[in-house]
């Protein structure tokens, strides 16, 4: 039988607030257990949440960015389950009115063509605290840095129909946040974070099947995993003549499987209520208007703009405005250059990306600054030196040696255009290679090659290759007659 | 000898008649000797409030004094107390010493007040008689087999005793006017979003609200006073200015309107506190006021409404005591699970548990609807009728309580005859209307209560009332025993 695969996913994208969504203490990653939690993190006696007007900004920029409504009052709820890490016993969130509703995002798969995901609602949250168990015996400790944390959780129409339609989805929400500003995107640190929701169903059927919940998927990699061991189980269930239950499960990476977490008979009530300790969030007209103009140029329009005015191919487009800081990395070595955008394009794709995956740096701390790459590339377009030389130049630049300028100077490198220099190291190399010289006569041409490479070599990589190409033919044929 | 008032102190004080050390002295002796049978302070900080009153006293003499500086008075034992332990009348928060002041506490300190200690109170504020608390119940001045009333009891019994001329209090459904009712004083609950809930431990978000209790209405004035206005850290509190409460108190009777509800005097009502209630009112008219009777055709539905609303809000509320963080915790449980279970078997009470099972039973699904979203529903038409009524009157008057205070036991066993007791108050909770009760007769030797409740933010009008009244009587100088 044919199946199709139905995934939805919950995306948790943490607020790049600086303090925590209804308290004072820093969101700053990585700090010593418990040392920025205040009494309302602790969920003391008496305390009270005031709501970060920063999140709720945050929220309504991402719900403009994919054309969704940003709804003028939401509500908080309280989401109530006993859990050591969850220090009031519920957690605060919205539930009927949240503050995103109904939008959607284009992805594009690997095929080329396009498709909408639609996105339900994304709605604002407190994040908990960590249990921790390393080290401690049989004690659990309690580390409610975290607890508090403003997230966004992304909710998706079950839209996707692949492990990787659902990578590429999880991309594009990750590559967005990123370009608004509004999440760090760090995986490792959690800032970004996954729950998929997964079934199958016969082709055709339109009813769905019963889904599971897959758990904290927190990379590319293992949502895509994750997601295709879940669908081979869900089907190999089906086959054998079984029901696929409703359940929770979680992916362990370690050995490439999903794992039954807790069935729907044990799913907690949450006893969802209006949170009276808030008030509903009221956003006025002139309040969006105002979150709307400081939207970026959003991903696919941008993509669309490096296709238009420079020309270039999809798959650099996709390298290049992967990230806004890549794009504006790009644009300002183009600029820089003036009228060469591939060749840009070519360097911050090939040379440059390689040394920052190299030394693991964002392109944001790349050690060679999009002007002084431009400059280097100026180089090339005006003959003074190669392209290969450019990338011992660019090595050198990398090392913090100077700009291309002093490089090229200070090493010697610029290129020997000189015809008269030129034919002198043809001539020396023909007269010491009479074998080679012997064998082009007889009419073998590839001898070209090494003839070319023994003058490169002579020159110390710096003649202009073209003039050299043209200088040896010349030669050989004249000998010839 | 009649009672001394708040006001009296604060002029004792101003002319140097007395010192703060020589009141918070007087007040810290009579609690020494008259409360170990009243029962009505759970921790009395004498240390603390010593200094307190010297700091007071050289800030008077530095010409820094404002007219609530120095004057010791109590804090019902749910308001936050820096280093000072708040129980909540709970086992639970037995050891608990909070690292802060709540807003209320804060900014009576701030005015110069002394805290000499908390006060004793239904645990976690639910109950209507004082019988809840894990640290004993506490006993009526006016007669110690009887109940002084909750939650704030203890406040209202050291209030009533004379051990403190003034206490904090704080009202879910009526817990300051019932017990004030009850004890023959003067208590006052303000607007919902009037003083900030921050620091006070709270028991139904939507409902609570931080209030007096007082020898007059005058005192009540001075310390809302105080207390009243916008906190940053209460994002219930209302960003609205606080008019001048004291000024107001002078204003004449003269055409004031006042609607008596027909609702209020039912069958339920002892017949001698309707009386009482209706001479009261018969002053009022006799001050230049007109009655009117009205009608709040939904008020009905408070109890019910109420036994929903509160439980539900209270049972999330109380989810953060689970032994983790702060509190009481079971030793030695095996698992998370059980350590869980024991904590809060072993550190709530009875009522507390009975009001977490109603409260999760109505939030849970399939039942929300029917029961919380009812309610929510039954509340607004309570408003509603409230915001009719005050089209036409400018205050709304009856009984506080429907019989003076009763028996300890009396009602133990019943809990919904329990909580019929708060048949009249809990309508301005669930309306969020300031509402007071003031002394306004005597039944067998035992105090009855006249509520007034105005529109939201209609504390100015319900003050300046209760203070004519009070010119015109003197039910609210009366003291137990004299």
């Amino acid at each position: 039988m044919e199946w199709e695969t139905v995934i939805g996913l919950e995306i948790h994208a943490q607020l790049a607030t600086r303090s925590k969504i209804f308290s004072g203490s820093s969101t700053a990653y990585g700090a010593e257990p418990n040392t920025q939690a205040n009494l309302i993190d602790l969920g003391y006696p008496g305390v009270l949440p005031v709501l970060n007007a920063e999140a709720v900004r945050l929220a309504a920029k991402f719900g403009l960015a994919i054309g969704a409504t940003v709804s003028r009052r939401s509500i908080f709820a309280r989401k109530n389950y006993f859990y050591p890490d969850l220090p009031k016993g519920y957690q605060i969130s919205q539930y009927e009115l949240p503050i995103v509703e109904q939008g959607s995002l284009t992805i594009r798969l690997d095929d080329g063509t396009e498709k909408v995901i639609g996105i339900t609602r994304a709605h604002l949250e407190e994040d908990a605290g960590k249990s921790l168990h390393e080290n401690l015996g049989d004690a659990t400790g309690i580390d409610l840095n975290r607890a508090g944390t403003p997230l966004l959780e992304i909710v998706s129409e079950p839209d996707m129909r692949s492990a990787r339609e659902a990578a590429t989805y999880m991309r594009a929400i990750h590559q967005l946040v990123r370009y608004l500003d509004i999440c760090d995107g760090n995986m490792q640190e959690g800032s970004f974070r996954c729950d998929a929701n997964v079934s199958v169903r016969p082709s055709g059927e339109a009813k769905l099947g019963t889904r599971a919940e897959l758990k904290n998927l927190n990379s590319f990699r293992f949502i895509e995993k994750a997601i295709e061991y879940e669908i081979e189980r869900q089907i190999d269930i089906i086959e054998g003549g079984g029901k696929v239950v409703q359940e929770t499960r979680l992916y362990d990476s370690d050995r490439d499987e999903t794992r039954s977490m807790r069935s729907k008979e044990e799913a907690h009530d949450y006893r969802y209520f209006p949170d009276p300790d808030l008030l509903p969030v009221e956003l006025d007209d002139a309040f969006i208007k105002e979150v709307e103009a400081e939207l970026p140029e959003l991903p696919w329009i941008k993509a669309q703009r490096f296709a238009e005015e420079f020309g270039l191919r999809r798959d650099d487009i996709d390298i290049l405005t992967a990230s806004r800081a890549t794009a504006d990395y790009f644009e300002a070595v183009a600029a820089t250059l003036g009228d060469d955008p591939k060749l840009a394009a070519n360097w911050v794709v090939g040379e440059l990306s390689g040394a920052l995956n190299r030394d693991g740096l964002e392109i944001e701390a790349s050690r060679v600054p999009p002007h002084a790459l431009g400059e280097l590339l100026q180089r090339i377009k005006d003959g003074t030196i190669s392209g290969k030389i450019a990338k011992e130049v660019f090595e050198a630049m990398w090392n913090g040696e100077g700009t291309a300028d002093e490089i090229i100077e200070n090493k010697g490198l610029k290129q020997i255009t000189d015809r008269d220099a030129i034919e002198q190291l043809v001539d020396v190399t023909l007269s010491t290679s009479a074998e080679q010289v012997q064998q082009y006569r007889d009419g073998n041409q590839k001898v070209l090659g090494f003839f070319v490479g023994q003058v490169m070599k002579a020159s110390q990589g710096k003649a202009n290759p073209k003039q050299v190409n043209e200088i040896l033919r010349q030669k050989l044929s004249d000998e010839a007659e | 000898m009649a009672r001394q008032t708040l006001a009296q102190m604060s002029g004792a004080l101003a002319t140097g008649e007395t010192t703060s050390r020589a009141l918070t002295e007087a007040a810290l002796g009579r609690i020494d000797g008259g409360d170990s049978e009243l029962n009505s302070f759970i921790n009395v900080c004498a240390d603390e409030a010593l200094a307190a009153a010297d700091a007071a006293d050289q800030r008077r003499a530095a010409g820094d004094a404002g007219p609530l500086t120095g004057i010791p008075i109590a804090h019902k034992d749910i308001f936050c107390t820096a280093g000072v332990p708040t129980t909540c009348g709970s086992r639970m928060l037995q050891d608990f010493v909070p690292p802060y002041d709540a807003t209320v506490v804060r900014r009576l300190a701030a005015a110069g007040v002394v805290t000499v200690g908390k006060t004793n109170m239904d645990e976690f504020a639910m109950g209507s008689s004082n019988e809840t608390s894990y640290f004993g119940v506490v006993r009526n001045p006016w007669d110690p087999d009887r109940s002084p009333g909750g939650s704030s009891g203890g406040s209202a019994a050291a209030v009533a005793a004379g051990l403190v001329v003034a206490a904090t209090g704080t009202d879910t459904g009526g817990s300051i006017r019932q017990p004030a009712a009850l004890t023959g004083i003067t208590g006052v609950k303000p607007t919902y979003g009037r003083v900030s809930r921050y620091g006070m431990i709270a028991f139904a978000s939507s409902l609570d609200q931080a209030g007096v209790l007082t020898v007059t209405a005058e005192d009540a004035a001075m310390l809302l006073q105080a207390m009243a206005g916008f906190d940053p850290h209460d994002s219930t509190s209302a960003d609205a200015p606080v008019p001048d409460y004291v000024t107001a108190l002078g204003e004449d009777l003269a055409g004031k309107r006042i609607g008596v509800p027909g609702e209020f005097f039912d069958d339920g009502l002892d017949a001698e506190c309707a009386a009482a209630v209706r001479d009261a009112l018969a002053v009022l008219e006799g001050m230049g006021a007109t009655i009117q009777e009205i009608s709040l055709p939904n008020i009905g539905l408070s109890v019910p409404t109420y036994y929903i609303v509160a439980p539900a809000e209270a049972s999330s509320n109380l989810s953060r005591y689970d032994g983790v963080r702060f509190g009481y915790r079971h030793a030695d449980a095996a698992d998370l699970e059980e350590m869980y279970k024991l904590t809060r078997k072993e550190g709530f009470g009875a009522e507390v548990k009975r009001r977490i099972m109603t409260g999760t039973y109505v939030l849970s699904a399939g039942y929300y609807d029917a029961y919380y979203l009812q309610a929510q529903k039954a509340r607004q038409l309570i408003a509603a009728d409230f915001r009719r009524a005050f089209e036409s009157v400018d205050i709304v008057a009856g009984p506080t309580a429907p019989t003076p205070a009763f028996r300890l036991g009396e009602k133990t066993d019943d809990p919904v005859q329990m909580y019929l007791n708060d048949i009249y108050t809990i309508g301005a909770n669930l309306a969020g209307l300031p509402g007071a009760s003031l002394p306004c007769g005597l039944v067998n030797g035992l105090p009855v209560g006249l509520q007034l409740i105005g529109p939201a933010f209609g504390e100015a009008a319900v003050l300046n009332i209760a203070h004519q009244y009070q010119q015109a009587t003197d039910w609210h100088l009366a003291e137990p025993g004299a």
